[in-house]
């Protein structure tokens, strides 16, 4: 049996007599004995080594695929090795939130880095300290824009499924409807019903740029057309596009909401990934979640606390502005240390790479075949036809250790980042391009 | 200490991409960024030294006694991080072909499982991402529930006057509202308050067994059958799972369903506030309104999600924080059938040595020495006596590199410590506890008047928080914007 416990069954024992106690059950006797159990039904404690070794076998049941060409919602980036390093340090690993200021400094500086970071690539006024996911950060941005005579969201069919989703989960449980807009044949907010679907009760749109399709959407046209309404604008951005794109602070939106995960975060199946949320003064104590604020000592001595908490559930409980009490901190650091690490230069060269990449792909794409489903500019992220018949597709790439786009939409999604090399898309071209042929 | 953007110097950069090797894609003018991002421009040696002296000024559990109450605050492996750090775990894309994530898979189905078996529940999804988020996620299926049964009129949940302040939030967060209930003498629930309370609208409980008293309720069955006698369920908050695990199970208590934090009782690490994981455990009546995906066995034995109609839909992108479940579940396969309980029990035996002692010492313990995980600390009448409050003597702790218990929490105590010291604490932690306790109390006679201005050691002293929420800044400001 496996155990982390320091002291002996004597060191517990003489414990035990210390408070005039012979057995350790004789602390549970205030519970019923009609629910006491006897013992669970799970397998006997293992040694570390043995527990390595069943979950190295569980590991290797996955396929683990040297080239990926599929986003929607999760990439495979590089992690600059400095981000790994800062991560794991175990300061920063074990420690709680950091209710106690004075001996959480460190913690409480990164995050208000964090913050000032996320401004910055956003464009935006003010950050919080993360939430758990992009999804969770656009439910959690719709929510906050509502009002008294304002209830109703307005959501683009363009954004990430599982976006839409969670944000109708979130607005179902609070009787806030959501109306969604759908997208135009070449696949971007088709504006006309989305002017037809805001109103007087709208209190927010939420769509996402570039969307779940990997078009750039028409955030003017949108923005100008929910504003006009008297409604809130929440954009989902991917903070990696931000390295050139326009910013949401520029299109003038009012809460920027992303999946983080690009910066620095591994693929992880899944998680934990960033949920992250930004916003303009305005609207600054709606925001949900933990903030960190700078203020002074009694000596004059800079300092940084945990503030505005007059909105959060441990001080005001029900009539708090979100439960949200955990979060993904060690993310947001990830994410503080990345955006650190590449610098200003380094997140654009990051964009183009990806950007470029991406256009290559497509472009080789097309000539065998797979056509772009729209003409309107995208990152690094698209729609094709395709020719053949596409599971078919997936299962010979994945022969070949690629992992091809997402097949949806009646079409493939692919994507390209950072890692696929001219090199490697050349190849990934020629093997797409034997399965053509065959 | 400076800040990274105090650090930067234009045109300082570190090499960490390689030049295009595609021809560049262009955009529109209207498309692209107007000024670039002010990221801090740092050399690797710089930024490396920066974290480093962050990491100093920052208490983990591997820097200390950290016995902060309802936290669960115990050693986090090593192993967990290793085996979460695998290649074939890490690296795998969440929307990959379900045969290519069968170890994916099979990780979250053993973990579930074993969750299960320890929540006495039949079934469990891993999505949520914190115990809030499974506060909320559990309330989900309770609302489901009464809406398929056509039960629209039960719109409020109760919550016990101890509960944590999540249990209020996420109720409203559920679309409820909520009724408190006040604890007895003993500080368990009030049964006369919540025979009164319950009625048609009851939608469900929130409580927390043992509650943040460190206390366990042993009306627990008639609690559950006085709301369930009244059409409602019962929902366990799981934060407390730590002194009871292997013990005694949420579900043969009565409860309906369950959350636990993956980050609290299966020691994986906090993060400095997250990512934690908070899993829902539910009775089969419930399973149906789930999140989805949830992963199911095959008839062939392999593995595959599959989708609800009535689920109540997602409360997160994908399937939760996987990497999070990786870690606990290395916990749970290392502890196993003996290890589970004998953590809880030695959990329970640390907080009532330390409680036994800090009584001794002195210190006014309102509801007894006996208790299970967790304790409160009464310091009313050492401030009554001396000045010194909760915070003073919290605040002292620091100088000892210790981290304080819970301040000021649970709201019914009003100068409230709550300390759990957790089961991977040893008696010489203990002891050496106490005798700090001890020797603030001893302060606190001679000198109260002083500890009002503890910390004398760390790298700040109290931080004027009136200041940081009534003007707040809460980024960096550079200085070309004056």
């Amino acid at each position: 049996m496996g155990s982390y416990l320091p002291e002996t069954d004597e060191g517990r024992a003489g414990m035990l007599a210390a408070l005039g106690l012979t057995k350790s059950d004789e602390l549970f006797s205030v519970i019923p004995p009609e629910v006491r159990i006897d013992a669970l039904d799970l397998p006997e404690g293992r040694s570390e080594l043995e527990v390595v070794s069943h979950l190295e076998a569980l590991a290797r049941e996955n396929r683990h695929f040297d080239v990926v060409l599929r986003g929607a919602g999760a990439y495979r980036h590089h992690i600059p090795s400095i981000v790994k390093s800062v991560t794991s340090k175990e300061e920063f690993v074990t420690a709680y939130t950091p209710y106690q200021a004075e001996i959480s400094q460190g913690v409480l500086q990164s995050i208000f880095e964090y913050q000032t970071q996320i401004c910055e690539l956003t464009g935006m006024d003010v950050a919080n300290a993360s939430v758990y996911d992009g999804a969770t950060a656009a439910a959690e941005g719709v929510l906050m824009c509502r009002d008294r005579r304002r209830n109703e969201v307005v959501v683009a069919e363009t954004v990430h499924p599982d976006v839409m989703t969670v944000i109708k989960t979130y607005c179902a449980s609070r009787d806030v409807p959501v109306v969604t807009v759908p997208a135009t044949s070449d696949l971007m907010v088709d504006l006309d019903a989305l002017r037809a679907a805001v109103g007087p009760t709208t209190a927010a749109v939420y769509v996402q740029s570039p969307n779940y399709l990997g078009i750039i959407e028409d955030m003017d046209g949108i923005v100008a057309a929910s504003h006009e309404a008297g409604s809130k604008v929440v954009m989902g951005f991917n903070p990696i596009a931000l390295g050139i794109l326009r910013t949401p602070g520029e299109y003038g939106v009012d809460v920027a909401v992303g999946e983080g995960q690009p910066l620095g975060l591994p693929l992880g199946f899944g998680g934990p990934y960033l949920g992250i949320m930004a916003t303009t003064k305005a609207l600054m104590r709606k925001l949900p979640g933990r903030i960190v604020g700078e203020t002074s000592d009694a000596e004059g001595r800079r300092a940084f606390v945990l503030t505005l908490q007059a909105r959060e559930q441990h001080i005001r409980r029900e009539k708090a502005s979100s439960n949200i009490c955990s979060n993904e901190a060690l993310c947001a650091m990830t994410a503080s240390v990345y955006l650190a690490a590449v610098g200003p230069e380094g997140l654009a060269q990051v964009a183009r790479l990806c950007a470029g990449h991406a256009h290559y792909l497509a472009e080789k794409l097309a000539e065998l075949g797979f056509a772009p489903m729209s003409d309107k500019p995208f990152f690094n992220e698209f729609l094709t036809t395709c020719p053949v018949d596409a599971h078919q597709l997936v299962d010979q790439l994945a022969e070949h250790g690629i992992l091809a786009g997402l097949p949806t939409h009646d079409g493939i999604l692919w994507c390209a980042t950072e890692l696929n090399t001219r090199a490697e898309i050349d190849r990934v071209v020629s093997v797409v391009k034997e399965v053509c042929d065959r | 200490m400076k800040l990274l953007f105090e650090r930067s110097v234009a045109g300082r950069k570190q090499t960490i991409f390689p030049d295009l090797d595609v021809p560049e894609a262009t955009f529109d003018e209207t498309l692209v960024r107007q000024s670039a991002p002010r990221l801090p421009q740092m050399a690797e040696v710089d930024l490396g030294r920066h974290y480093t002296e962050l990491a100093k000024q920052t208490h983990g559990v591997n820097d200390g006694f950290y016995p902060l109450g309802s936290c669960t605050m115990k050693y986090n492996p090593r192993v967990n991080e290793q085996v979460a750090a695998l290649p074939g775990f890490a690296d795998i894309h969440p929307l990959q072909p379900e045969e290519t994530v069968q170890g994916c898979l099979g990780a979250m189905h053993e973990l579930e499982g074993m969750l299960a078996e320890i929540c006495g529940m039949d079934a469990m999804t891993l999505q949520p991402a914190a115990g809030a988020h499974g506060e909320y996620t559990g309330l989900l299926l309770i609302r489901a529930h009464h809406l398929a049964n056509g039960d629209t009129g039960r719109t409020k949940i109760i919550v016990p006057d101890s509960a944590h302040g999540t249990n209020p939030a996420s109720a409203v967060m559920a679309g409820f509202t909520v009724v408190s209930v006040p604890s007895d003498a003993q500080g368990g629930v009030d049964l006369d308050a919540l025979r009164a309370a319950v009625g048609p609208d009851t939608a469900g409980l929130m409580l927390t067994n043992p509650n943040t008293l460190g206390l366990f309720d042993p009306n627990i069955v008639e609690i559950c059958q006085i709301i369930h006698e009244a059409g409602g369920l019962c929902y366990y908050d799981g934060a407390n799972l730590n002194a009871v695990m292997g013990h005694a199970r949420p579900g043969d208590m009565g409860f309906d369903c369950v959350h636990v934090n993956l980050h609290k009782t299966f020691s994986t690490p906090h993060g400095g506030g997250g990512p934690g994981s908070g899993p829902v455990g539910c009775k089969a009546f419930l399973a149906p309104y789930l999140p989805n995906p949830r992963v199911v066995e095959r008839p062939d034995g392999t593995l595959a999600f599959s989708c609800s109609e009535q689920s109540v839909g997602k409360v997160r992108s994908f399937y939760g924080n996987f990497l999070v479940a990786v870690r606990a579940l290395a916990y749970i396969l290392t502890l196993g059938r003996e290890g589970i309980p004998e953590a809880s029990a030695s959990a329970v035996l640390n907080a009532n040595y330390l409680a036994h002692f800090l009584a001794e010492a002195g210190y006014a313990l309102p509801y007894g020495e006996r208790c299970m995980h967790e304790f409160v600390i009464d310091v009313g009448p050492l401030k009554a006596e001396t000045g010194v409050s909760a915070m003073d003597v919290a605040k002292r702790l620091l100088d000892f590199g210790v981290h304080p218990p819970t301040m000021y929490f649970p709201l019914i105590v009003h100068e409230a410590l709550m300390a759990e010291p957790t089961e991977t604490e040893s008696r010489e932690t203990l002891d050496e506890f106490v005798g700090l306790m001890t020797g603030i109390l001893k302060e606190a006679h001679e000198d109260g008047e002083r500890l009002h201005s503890a910390p004398f050691t760390c790298p700040i002293g109290r931080p004027d928080e009136v200041k940081a929420a009534r003007k707040p800044h809460v980024r960096y400001e550079f200085d070309e914007e004056g």
